[in-house]
């Protein structure tokens, strides 16, 4: 259950923070525009793409504050564990990048017209790159948990030696390109799909330098191009990442394949037909392309990649076959571990990743295609391409989050093989010993309920401002007499903006 | 001085700030349908904390963080047996948060008025369920020798620490109601201040009880000082909203609740979670420390890290410095 809620509020949380991250660096960017051209084109971006970040700014602070009680009250053990290291990069979260990231937030939110334009410039890329330093502690704390470094083993706890080993981690170092580059497809198509609307909406007549078409189309091409990079960032990242896999957690890679045997050169498995869960290769139907796979893993078309079965055996001699005698493990003590993580989540999970991933970039491809020269598509379709566009990257990166952590399954902490021994920690070890079932069960059901009913509103509001366009967040829209950006002289200019 | 005491004291600093800057921003959102006649004075009273409320927010975060590095044992104990109460404090939080945000970017009644009630309810449950856990950090977990809680999940729910959580919402409201005079003018101004004197002998008694517990069961001589120092600044506080002197006020409410900080931990050194099963079993900040490293590690980055954020949060209070009247408050803008 702890699990459960786990991964709940993770997923949950992880799609509001790419949104986040990725729009904010882009609306920074848009302001920079602004203050230096001085285009109103640009101001329009600015306000438009910046409400829509506040909206979702809010849930993921606010989510993400779950995220890190939840060690604690969830899983207590874990936390007792991992403490010397893992608490480090949390703590210095909060205190390097999520201070700033929450206090120049509403510097920017109520900034306007009262600091300077540069000074709340500066604002704007103060919390959207705190928000990428932010990312960075949470990934190097994540990575340390798939693959252990700058420890020592002492008193049966891992002992941080070097946290400079922590926050370089080869693990991280891949992880958090992977996880940016993510971020910015997100971005990247939430701003495809809205601009692609507004374009079919109100400019298949329009004329070519109507100003509010000129925001569309800039927003669009900017989408586009922001998705393109991405997913070139997100494969070479993924290759590195899986190349690391391969080495640190021979079973996660196997278990995304649901590679039954070893197999030298193995062959990368594009579908499956038939139940991947019994990994036996007698029942399963696989499209394959040969050797993909042994590329894949040490960039070499022949060489050997070891399968779920093989590695079973490895795991049972390296690590033990049976859980430790603890009472507190309960039900599970003494018992024979399985080292197989659910294998068609973590299958279809990676398959589902690249797959979404790849629909994503085609989306924002097919974008520019369609807008070339000036064109807006007539065809009934092409709001319906906007929102399947926004959707797709969201998924991407939910599959790849529990691909990544139901891979690692039965772990918690995963052994390194080429670290200290000893670190390592089952899931089932690690929960709060001292909570009770229905404990966890009220908390489950009280969060998956207050986020099911946020989700809802936030999707409503995103939806409310998408749609009302430039006018909903900066009045002046299209009228003539006042000019864009009023320099914030009026007599009593106490709050420009108000809640 | 060892580093681990000195990480007891930093911790102890980041929650007296959480409370201290936290504490006004739940006063003025409970105080939201008390001192509003309508909707602009809501408004203003909202928009006072409009820019800072989440940075407020993040020493709770970072409270939560410090603890987690610097003694594992007590972050994973204290969050694990008070799982209930933190439960609930984490859903009053997101409702909160997300209100601020949401509440203005719809322009019906309807719509603000579920937002409000959301803020308010919001703004009064996290303060009584901070208090109830710090209260019964204080004064004893049942904890076995796992660091483990034994007993019910409500086992944390006594008297004393019912005290403990009316204490931190008592002193939020007067904290609130001083925040509100401070900060904006007009009626409502003086509404604020008239409301923070005459609720601060009820509100602030709880608080008074809180630590007179303390100190007779936990205390030592030297603890008094503070103990006496809290009870003046709050006599203070009162004396100077008389007067009209509202920084001042809102001031020594700031060292009442220093002052208090300073009697709880005190009393709890060396423990961080005494056991109320077997005094063995007591978490210290030795027993449930990281290693030397580590808080080395915690401590350069404290020391370049917490100065800077002192510094561009007072910044954000020096730029939005200026009083806030209803005729300050724009229209409303929304699709």
């Amino acid at each position: 259950m702890a699990r459960w809620q786990f991964g709940i509020t993770t997923v949950y949380h992880f799609l509001m923070v790419p949104l986040t991250i990725g729009l904010s660096i882009l609306v920074a960017g848009m302001q920079t525009a602004w203050v230096r051209t001085g285009n109103p084109r640009y101001l329009a971006m600015t306000k438009f793409w910046g409400k829509l970040m506040l909206v979702n700014f809010a849930m993921g602070v606010v989510t993400g504050i779950v995220q890190e009680f939840q060690f604690g009250m969830a899983w207590s053990a874990y936390s007792r564990f991992v403490g010397d290291v893992f608490g480090a990069p949390l703590a210095m979260e909060a205190l390097v990048a999520f201070f700033v990231e929450s206090t120049f937030l509403g510097l920017w939110i109520f900034g306007w017209d009262r600091l300077p334009k540069r000074v709340h410039l500066a604002c704007a890329w103060a919390f959207s790159l705190a928000t990428i330093a932010s990312a960075y502690f949470i990934l190097a704390a994540n990575s340390w948990m798939q693959h252990p470094v700058g420890i020592e083993f002492v008193d049966g706890r891992p002992r941080l030696t070097s946290i400079w080993a922590v926050l370089t981690n080869n693990t991280v170092l891949a992880a958090f390109p992977h996880t940016v580059a993510g971020s910015f497809a997100v971005a990247g198509a939430f701003l495809v799909g809205i601009a692609a609307w507004h374009l079919w909406k109100k400019h298949r007549d329009s004329a070519e330098d109507d100003p509010d078409r000129r925001v569309w189309r800039a927003s669009l091409k900017l989408g586009s191009w922001v998705g393109i990079v991405a997913f070139a960032g997100l494969a070479i990242s993924g290759d590195l990442q899986g190349k690391l896999m391969f080495e640190q957690q021979p079973m996660k890679m196997a278990a995304a394949e649901a590679l039954c045997h070893t197999e030298e050169p193995a062959s990368f498995s594009v579908f499956a037909v038939g139940d991947v869960s019994r990994a036996d290769c007698e029942s399963v139907k696989s499209i394959t392309v040969p050797a993909l796979l042994s590329f894949l893993a040490k960039n070499d078309f022949s060489s050997e990649v070891k399968g779920v079965e093989d590695l079973v055996q490895e795991y049972r001699a390296k690590y033990g076959a049976n859980y430790p005698d603890d009472p507190r493990l309960g039900e599970l003590a003494g018992k024979p571990i399985d080292y197989v993580p659910a294998l068609p989540v973590t299958y279809w999970g990676f398959r589902l990743m690249i797959g979404f991933g790849a629909i994503s970039a085609g989306m924002a491809v097919l974008a520019l295609w369609f807008t070339r020269k000036n064109r807006v598509p007539p065809g009934r379709w092409f709001p319906l391409f906007g929102i399947l566009s926004i959707v797709t990257p969201f998924l991407g990166n939910s599959f790849g989050w529990i691909f990544t952590e139901m891979g690692r399954q039965p772990f918690v902490v995963v052994p390194n093989p080429t670290g200290v021994d000893g670190v390592w920690m089952y899931t089932a070890q690690a929960v709060s010993a001292g909570v009770s079932v229905g404990e966890m069960l009220t908390s489950l059901v009280a969060l998956t309920l207050v986020y099911g009913v946020l989700a809802g509103v936030e999707v409503f509001l995103l939806r409310r401002y998408a749609r009302a366009g430039i006018p909903g967040v900066l009045p002046s829209w299209n009228k003539p007499p006042e000019p864009a950006g009023a320099d914030g002289k009026k007599p009593e200019d106490v709050l420009a903006f108000a809640y | 001085m060892d580093l681990a005491t000195f990480w007891f004291i930093v911790i102890a600093l980041f929650w007296l700030g959480y409370l201290f800057l936290e504490g006004f921003d739940f006063g003025v959102g409970m105080l939201l349908p008390v001192l509003a006649r309508d909707e602009t004075e809501r408004r203003v009273m909202i928009n006072t904390i409009g820019p800072v409320w989440d940075g407020n927010e993040v020493w709770l975060i970072v409270a939560a963080g410090a603890m987690f590095a610097a003694f594992p044992g007590w972050y994973a104990s204290l969050f694990s047996t008070a799982y209930l109460p933190l439960l609930l404090l984490l859903l009053a939080l997101i409702g909160r948060g997300v209100a601020f945000e949401y509440r203005g970017k719809v322009n019906t009644a309807r719509w603000r008025s579920v937002w409000d009630r959301v803020i308010m309810i919001g703004s009064w449950v996290p303060p009584l369920m901070v208090g109830l856990v710090l209260s019964a950090n204080v004064l004893g977990l049942p904890l076995n020798e796992f660091g483990d809680r034994v007993g019910s999940p409500l086992v944390i729910l006594r008297w004393e620490t019912l005290v403990g959580a009316l204490a931190v919402v008592g002193f939020s409201l007067v904290h609130g109601a001083a925040f509100i005079a401070l900060k904006t003018d007009g009626e409502i101004r003086h509404r604020a201040r008239r409301l923070a004197v005459r609720l601060a002998p009820v509100a602030l008694a709880p608080l008074v009880v809180l630590l007179l517990l303390v100190q007779l069961r936990e205390g030592s001589a030297w603890s008094w000082v503070p103990l006496v120092l809290a009870l003046l600044a709050a006599v203070g506080a009162v004396g100077f909203l008389l007067r009209g002197r509202e920084g001042w006020g809102f001031a020594s409410f700031g060292v009442v609740v220093a002052a208090s900080m300073v009697t709880l931990f005190g009393a709890l050194y060396p423990n961080v979670i005494p056991s109320t099963l077997d005094t063995v079993y007591s978490l210290t900040v030795h027993n449930a420390s990281s290693s030397p490293y580590t808080l080395t590690v915690m401590s350069w980055m404290a020391a370049f890290g917490a100065p800077a954020v002192l510094i561009y949060q007072a910044w954000t209070y020096w730029v939005f410095r200026k009083r806030i009247a209803t005729h300050h408050i724009p229209p409303v803008h929304a699709p």
